[in-house]
């Protein structure tokens, strides 16, 4: 729980999966109870398998919780589905470029759902895209661009749509460490400057203590383990405290 | 120094030069040969048999150039488009239908698959024995011979589009109108394009059939009245006349493919 008023709230929140009604059921999430305070970047740590990417899911509203209770901004993200355009954005972990549209039409795509008129539409993808260090390549088809320059350009996509929540996917796992590492402080500069609330899907612990101000790591099925709450006061040594721990965590 | 390069450069503009032709040459023999052979054969045997080609341009020409003639085919290629047209459209919306629903699928996947085998033949007997006039005979029959491909091609197509991608278009919540036309139209339009090119060829030896047996105009009637006459000239240029059209319509479909999907990288294709 967070002393800040929570913006997405699960409680008790499960999921399960079934292949047919004779197979056991799968327990993705089981009885959840998770709350984010707005303007809060949480880190959601966990093996591969935990769960992490269903319960993002269940936040963006592409996934429908088995029971309990999941709510963003105080409505439900599922069935309240249209209610949330321009609300929530999303970094995927793969790029997720549509091969048929230039890296601006991409960035574009966002605010054509919002009907945004076709010049601001142009000006705001065009401001990102320089935000991001992709001026000149804004005329680029998505196979032109480099992994990097892809996902900068998914970067962009997510924040033209102004959302003031973000939820991403382990959205630098497929980049180099130095592609990576140069992305994550661009994100989280964007994310501080522009007051956005961020849930971030990683399994890298040293990636979670670079960007969280929260570090929630999961058991599986996704429940959480610990929670971790991490300041500017944080030292070194404090983090080296908290990664033994989660380490331990993540091992037992 | 700048006399090797300018003989390399030379060679390799020789080279091109020559490659090109090497290809046009062996696009163009095969004719050449089949023509050759028939011009041949026209110094030995009857008109009736084997026309001289002299005569085949003679009569390719004049019906260019006579109205009366040409609206016959300008009927032909209406016909064609139509039933295409027709096709694609309940074909695409039972397509839509079977991805969306399992049901749906089940229930219309075998009926198709049973109207694939029916001859064309036997949908021209149908058509007459069903229909009046004679268009919505060809209509019918084209739309029948037409329909399970276009619908299985669009299927396949709609059920290939990248889940990814469509998870993200769906993030942004779209309307139904702006999924289809950012994410659903493109991904699907190579097979579509694949599916009409496929389609036009079929379409081209079906309305023939239709014309010959149920029509008062058009190729096929046309060729009826050559073959009552015994005039190979005169089957040879209007068969020539749908030839022509297939070939500019598979051009312009391939004009649209060049345009529309310039943005696939040619370092990416596997052919």
């Amino acid at each position: 729980m967070t002393a800040t008023i929570p913006i997405i709230s699960l409680e008790q929140v499960s999921k399960s999966f079934t292949k047919n009604r004779a197979a056991p059921a799968y327990v993705a999430v089981d009885r959840l109870d998770l709350h984010v305070g707005q303007g809060q970047l949480l880190a959601l740590l966990g093996k591969t398998g935990c769960g992490k990417s269903t319960i993002f899911n269940m936040i963006a509203g592409l996934t429908e919780p088995t029971s309990g209770n999941v709510t963003v901004d105080g409505r439900n993200p599922f069935s309240d589905f249209d209610s949330f355009r321009g609300k929530i954005a999303i970094v995927f972990q793969n790029d997720r470029l549509l091969p048929w549209r230039t890296a601006m039409q991409n960035v574009e795509l966002g605010l054509e759902m919002l009907e945004v008129p076709v010049k601001q539409r142009k000006d705001t993808a065009m401001h990102w895209l320089g935000r991001l260090g992709l001026r000149g390549h804004e005329s680029d088809y998505p196979h032109a661009l480099s992994g990097g320059m892809r996902q900068r350009v998914s970067i962009a996509r997510a924040f033209a749509t102004d959302a003031n929540i973000l939820l991403c996917d382990e959205p630098f796992s497929a980049l180099d460490e130095m592609t990576a590492r140069t992305l994550r402080a661009e994100f989280v500069r964007l994310v501080r400057e522009n007051g956005k609330t961020a849930v971030f899907v990683t399994h890298s612990i040293n990636e979670a203590l670079e960007i969280g101000d929260r570090i929630v790591v999961l058991k599986r099925p996704a429940n959480i383990a610990v929670d971790l709450p991490l300041t500017a006061a944080t030292d070194r040594a404090e983090k080296e405290a908290i990664r033994h721990q989660i380490q331990s965590v993540l091992a037992a | 120094m700048t006399i090797p390069q300018a003989e390399t450069s030379l060679g390799a503009a020789t080279w091109s030069v020559s490659g090109l032709g090497r290809r046009v040459l062996s696009y163009v023999l095969p004719f050449a040969v089949v023509a050759g052979c028939w011009q041949i054969a026209s110094q030995f045997f009857p008109p009736f048999l084997f026309p001289s080609l002299v005569d085949v341009f003679k009569r390719c020409v004049d019906i260019f150039f006579n109205w009366s003639q040409f609206s016959d085919v300008l009927a032909t290629v209406g016909r064609i488009m139509a039933g295409l047209a027709g096709a694609f459209i309940i074909g695409a919306a039972f397509a839509v239908l079977m991805a969306r629903s399992r049901a749906v699928n089940d229930f219309l996947s075998p009926i198709l698959t049973l109207f694939q085998g029916i001859p064309a033949l036997s949908w021209v007997v149908f058509a007459i024995i069903w229909f009046h006039g004679i268009e919505p005979r060809i209509f019918f029959i084209m739309v029948m011979t037409t329909l399970p491909a276009f619908t299985f091609q669009v299927l396949s197509a709609l059920q290939a589009m990248s889940r990814d991608l469509m998870e993200m278009v769906m993030s942004f919540r779209p309307t139904r109108a702006k999924l289809f036309r950012t994410m659903i139209i493109p991904a699907i339009l190579p097979d579509v394009l694949t599916a009409w090119k496929v389609n036009l060829g079929n379409a081209s030896r079906v309305v023939v059939v239709a014309e010959l047996v149920g029509a008062t105009g058009g190729v096929g009637y046309e060729l009826l009245q050559q073959q009552q006459v015994f005039d190979m000239a005169g089957a040879l240029a209007w068969t020539l006349q749908l030839v022509f059209f297939v070939l500019i319509a598979q051009a312009v479909l391939t004009l649209i493919e060049s345009v529309a999907f310039r943005y696939r990288a040619v370092s990416e294709r596997t052919l």
